[in-house]
């Protein structure tokens, strides 16, 4: 079960990470994308889901991401990512309920570059009973 | 396709499907491109081990291949807003067969400057994602 007290909390990124246009050029090449000077709209799972199972799973949240299931996920995109782009992600576990004994945790991924915020995601992950 | 760039989109408009083909090495190559190396997406006995049919596809290959027939829509994914979906129903991708995933969109609104869809998408027959829907910039 996760911890109460990492509801509501946002774990800003940290972590500066570097856009690689072979990155997008292989995401592109999965769904048939020819333009690859920006990456496609769902590319930002990438960065996001990682840094998902790395809030969700440490210690202090205490989620099992092997009995995981991705339920839904939404992208609002202000600006796609490029090659080049220095991003960072900060996560925030909205909520979490127990429905027949499956554990839903909504969490809002927000993506920026500097101070300028490029996506905000939602994923609503399923931890299984 | 129908392109916003040519063509005026209106309201319950029905636009023209896509179906793409969906194989296990389409599932390694995602996961690569990804990162998510889930067993249930390339390794058969691992996913019948854990009470799935067969193999089955990323939920969010799905989304992605759905966001590149939204894109086409909007005449280039720079003008695709929002996209999401809930994953209902796993696409199953037995091993050496081309399994389709067929995308469909309606219009819902039409605003100034943007056009909101409401999305389909079904493998053999079975609605995959619930809820699907996309704003694109007009």
């Amino acid at each position: 079960m996760i911890s109460p007290d990492s509801i509501g909390r946002t774990f800003p990124g940290t972590e500066s990470i570097t856009i690689s246009q072979s990155e997008i050029d292989a995401f592109c090449a999965v769904v048939g994308e020819s333009n690859t000077s920006i990456a496609p709209p769902t590319f930002s799972i990438r960065i996001s889901l990682e840094q998902s199972e790395a809030i969700l799973t440490s210690p202090g949240v205490g989620i099992k991401w092997d009995r995981l299931v991705h339920g839904d996920q939404k992208f609002d995109i202000k600006r796609p990512i490029k090659a080049g782009d220095v991003v960072t992600c900060a996560s925030t576990i909205e909520s979490a309920r127990v429905v027949a004994g499956n554990e839903i945790i909504s969490v809002r991924s927000d993506i920026s570059a500097g101070e300028e915020l490029l996506i905000s995601s939602w994923s609503t992950l399923v931890i299984r009973a | 396709m129908v392109n916003v760039g040519d063509s005026r989109m209106i309201k319950d408009q029905v636009l023209e499907e896509k179906v793409f083909f969906v194989n296990r090495a389409l599932l390694k190559q995602y996961a690569d491109a990804s990162g998510d190396q889930n067993p249930i997406h390339q390794d058969e006995a691992f996913a019948k081990s854990v009470g799935l049919p067969d193999v089955i596809a990323h939920g969010m290959l799905t989304l992605a291949l759905v966001g590149k027939y939204v894109s086409e829509i909007a005449g280039g994914s720079a003008n695709v807003l929002e996209l999401g979906g809930r994953f209902t129903k796993p696409v199953i991708v037995p091993a050496d067969v081309d399994v389709d995933l067929t995308v469909s969109a309606t219009v819902t609104e039409v605003e100034e400057g943007k056009i909101s869809l409401s999305l389909t998408a079904t493998s053999a027959g079975v609605k995959v994602l619930g809820m699907a829907k996309a704003v694109i910039a007009s």
